[in-house]
């Protein structure tokens, strides 16, 4: 009898997969302006560095909160016993209110329908358990965050069939391209209890339209018992037109509060976590007007519950409409200037991107820069630009994207010098590339290559000053 | 529409252990506001040592701010979302479990997983060493939330153990296998044994030859040990027969060829929720020297992680040896009070307890106050005792007790005052029966 679950012992978690490997990576030999200045750059982590003096002063102001006082007086054991799974409800007021903040106050949630969780990592994961049985399959437009793969599939035993979005329309989720996943789904004989998206999108950094927020809201009304999840994560991060419209927008124009069928079926995801660049605290949460679901959910949020000194800390920030008015649009403004950073000095490298207009990362088009149009060919680009270039991004292929050549650099977690160094890096890589298939190099390129593999899986700093030299 | 999970009523959450909580909520006792209201017992809670924790936080403001020698650690702290959890205070928790556990073994921090709560530990545990429709076998009676925590989205089974007030309810290894025996004639494949050391709601601590029947029993049959030692600091009578011993030591005394293999089958479950009263923190932890259950349950920790803004502050409380150990004594002499209170107003109302050394809880006897020696009588009792003397215990029933008669109450979340009037409503509701059925008692008495 095998002594661990298969769960324990499979690799359906999916952290074997190359986003993770980059990370490992970096782990070995991460960049530091003065201490390790040739180290490899993270642009691998969709972090948002840039607005923790808001926050920190804020904090300064309001020195009780932390301090677990509310009017001058210790409310450390009312706190410290809480741990009733419906949530402070001060702390669930103030949610609501943010996340209407964000969508400009054209939608309002009511905080009886909202479940806290430990990050939305918990929050999928826990919608999974409620609207899926094992074996029952969502479709997910790719490209989508490689976390997936294990979040919706690893301890759930659902399975994700791609929605294939290509770069011909800018990655937009077409009605073909849904059919022909249902219809994949069927072959495969999956039954699709729903669709996720992730609106703002990461992997894209782009806000889906009207049309395809219409198109998703059609395709499940005329599927009985499909649900749509719309993964809100990054809301707070748009920072440019075309704006932020939420699927609780569209169910509102298009539906009376009456058409129980709809409302039940369409749930939104959100997190503090890059909004306000908090994913230590873990914040997340589910809204849903089904009443099943918000019961089931909030009873399965036992499993994953917001630590009540957190909740408590971040109901007064929130509760703060003056503050977060403040930071939302400082924030935004901050990371629109960071975006034309890294468009701009990619630009300067003969790399475009998608034109985007939120996340805190762009998806660049390294197409042109490929060997071959495959996916082969990604990866040894890719393994270039992390150990030669050494910038740790993303391939797309991690990201289930099914056409070569695109990667996810992020711009959010590093300060602005680091920035334009890695943007230099990049230029003379780029450089070097044309250069050397200017002049036929094809041989020194491919031996490169073939000692890169090796190398790789077995990398030590020491290593690293070896090929230096070489180099040179 | 849903999946199975959400529809049914598997999270167990419809027992009477909840909805004497629910009835407890429409008439909550206040000593002003509503005195004649429900007074919660049955809620194991550790509220007797706050004012320690509070003059602790206003000589620290400093961790309180986030701030780590005067700089602030805000920044890091916010982006800290490391699922091998914070260095510091794995270091803090290890160093605090080893003192507190009387220096007999070294915990360290690379085989520990942080959770958000012994909730979260529990059930990602099952889903290491379980799959779907696999069992494994828990000693009754045991915590209700069990049913909900271990099964309800594994998917897993629960065996129980029967053990009898006849033994003092402790675990042989007769009955050990009888259970066993009874998941070979449901066809469930038993992976191992869960017990909760000390034993809620039983409020004792195993003893040393329990331990070692488990462990027996665990090599024989090739399965696992799951001890919930979250009442391990409760622990408040410790003489040499009845002190803590924590299955991790009892495993570490095999020295034979066998202690290879059981090494890895072994895990610990522990939380702060208890011992510190911070249950609304989010704090446990999984324990274990399986180097594969580690690494698994690490990333399945990534469903329930540890606020970093809670691990800081934790990390610091926990460092601060000098104040634990004050804080670890002063609180079991609060509770040994608290407990002695309890059991002495309770014998006032001609009841007996079975006599513990731990927990939050007396495991309380009221078989003589039933009308019938069936679990309808108990019921009809709990009823009673819930809405007419106006207490919320713990049926013994919800714990999946094999003998009708026996509550859980609780002792620690209460005010003294609240716990004098709790015992006193109970002597008036003992008289009422006494002097109304006392020819009856006394033919109850005999029988037993």
């Amino acid at each position: 009898m095998r002594l661990l679950s298969t769960k324990a012992t499979c690799n359906s978690h999916g952290q074997d997969s190359s986003y993770f490997l980059g990370w490992q990576e970096y782990e070995k030999n991460p960049y530091d302006e003065i201490l390790n200045p040739k180290g490899i750059i993270q642009m691998g982590l969709a972090e948002n560095q840039l607005s923790f003096d808001l926050l920190e002063s804020w904090l300064a102001k309001n020195p009780d909160v932390s301090g677990f006082k509310r009017d001058g007086k210790s409310i450390l054991r009312e706190l410290a016993l809480f741990q009733d799974y419906h949530g402070l409800s001060s702390f669930k007021e103030a949610m609501v209110d943010f996340m209407a903040e964000i969508r400009g106050n054209r939608v309002t949630f009511d905080p009886d329908h909202m479940v806290l969780t430990a990050g939305s990592t918990s929050a999928n994961e826990t919608l999974m358990f409620c609207l899926a049985e094992k074996g029952d399959a969502f479709l997910l437009p790719t490209p989508y965050y490689p976390g997936f793969d294990r979040d919706l599939k690893w301890r759930t035993g659902v399975e994700i069939v791609p929605i294939h979005c290509s770069s011909d329309n800018n990655f937009q989720i077409t009605e073909s391209a849904l059919e022909q996943a249902y219809e994949e789904a069927q072959n495969l004989n999956l039954n699709v209890k729903g669709i996720l998206v992730t609106n703002p999108s990461n992997p894209l950094g782009t806000t889906l339209s009207l049309e395809e927020l219409n198109l998703l809201v059609d395709f499940i009304s005329g599927h009985k018992n499909m649900h749509l999840i719309s993964d809100e994560i990054y809301s707070g991060t748009v920072f440019n037109s075309p704006g932020f419209v939420s699927v609780m927008e569209v169910l509102n124009n298009r539906f009376s509060d009456a058409d129980e069928a709809i409302w039940d079926r369409v749930h939104v995801v959100y997190s503090l976590s890059k909004d306000l660049g908090l994913p230590g605290f873990r914040v997340g949460c589910i809204y849903s007007e089904n009443d099943t679901v918000v019961a089931a959910a909030t009873k399965m949020s036992s499993f994953g519950l917001v630590s009540s000194q957190t909740q408590y800390l971040l109901s007064a920030m929130l509760e703060d409409k003056k503050f977060t008015r403040k930071y939302l649009v400082e924030n935004q403004k901050r990371l629109r200037r960071r975006q034309k950073m890294l468009v701009s000095g990619l630009e300067k490298s003969g790399i475009k991107c998608l034109e985007s207009n939120a996340g805190l990362f762009c998806w660049v088009d390294m197409r042109h820069l490929l060997k071959s149009n495959t996916f082969e060919a990604e990866m040894d680009l890719w393994k270039r630009i992390v150990y030669d270039v050494k910038l740790n991004i993303s391939p797309g292929s991690s990201c289930h994207c099914s056409e070569p050549g695109w990667f996810r650099v992020c711009f959010a977690n590093m300060s602005e010098q680091t920035l334009k160094l890695a943007m230099k890096r990049l230029k003379s890589f780029v450089a070097e590339l044309s250069s050397s298939s200017d002049n036929g190099d094809n041989k020194a390129h491919q031996s490169k290559r073939k000692s890169l593999t090796k190398w790789v899986f077995r990398l030590s700093s020491r290593d690293h000053r070896q090929r230096d030299q070489e180099e040179r | 529409m849903l999946s199975r999970k959400a529809s049914k009523d598997s999270h167990g959450q419809d027992s009477s252990y909840f909805q004497g909580w629910q009835e407890y909520e429409k008439n909550s006792y206040h000593p002003i506001q509503n005195p004649m209201g429900i007074i919660q017992m049955g809620l194991a809670e550790n509220q007797l040592s706050f004012d320690l924790l509070e003059s602790w936080l206003r000589r620290n403001s400093n961790t309180m701010a986030l701030k780590k020698d005067g700089v602030s650690a805000f920044k890091d702290l916010a982006l800290f979302q490391d699922y091998h959890g914070l260095p510091a205070f794995k270091e803090a928790l290890v160093n605090f479990m080893t003192s507190m556990r009387g220096n007999k073994i070294k915990y360290s921090s690379d085989k520990l997983v942080l959770t958000a709560g012994a909730t979260a530990a529990n059930e990602i545990l099952m889903f290491c060493l379980t799959d779907p429709g696999q069992a494994f076998i828990l000693p009754t009676p045991y915590y209700p939330g069990f049913d909900r925590d271990l099964k309800w989205r594994t998917g897993a089974e629960i065996i129980p153990m029967h053990c009898s007030s006849s033994n003092g309810f402790r675990i042989t290894r007769c009955a050990l296998e009888q259970a066993y025996q009874l998941g070979q004639e449901l066809n469930l494949k038993i992976k191992g044994v869960l017990v909760t050391n000390p034993s809620n709601p039983l409020g004792t601590t195993m003893t040393k030859t329990e331990l070692n029947h488990l462990l027996d029993f665990a090599i024989d049959k090739n399965i696992h040990i799951v001890s919930d030692e979250i009442y391990s600091g409760t622990v408040f009578d410790s003489s040499s027969t009845t002190s803590f011993t924590s299955i991790m030591e009892v495993l570490n005394e095999r020295n034979n060829n066998n202690y290879n293999n059981i090494r890895n089958h072994v895990h610990m479950v522990y939380s702060l929720s208890k011992d510190l009263g911070l249950p609304g923190f989010r704090v446990g932890m999984i324990y274990s020297n399986n180097e594969k259950v580690i690494a698994a349950a690490t990333k399945m920790s990534s469903f329930a992680l540890v606020s970093s803004q809670t691990q800081f502050l934790l990390s610091n409380l926990l460092s601060d040896a000098k104040f634990i150990k004050k804080y670890m004594v002063e609180n079991q002499r609060r509770l040994k009070r608290r407990k002695d209170m309890l059991v002495r107003g309770l014998r006032k109302a001609g009841i007996s307890c079975l006599r513990s050394n731990a927990g939050l809880f007396c495991w309380v006897d009221m078989r003589h106050l039933l009308s019938s020696d069936s679990f309808e009588a108990e019921k009809e009792l709990w009823k009673r005792i819930v809405c007419e003397v106006g207490l919320n215990i713990s049926p013994g029933s919800s714990c999946h007790c094999s003998q009708p008669g026996w509550f859980r109450i609780c002792f620690a979340n209460i005010s003294e005052d609240a716990l004098h009037l709790a015992m006193h409503r109970m002597k008036a509701f003992t008289n009422s029966i006494f002097s109304v059925r006392l020819p009856i008692i006394m033919m109850r008495k005999k029988s037993f």
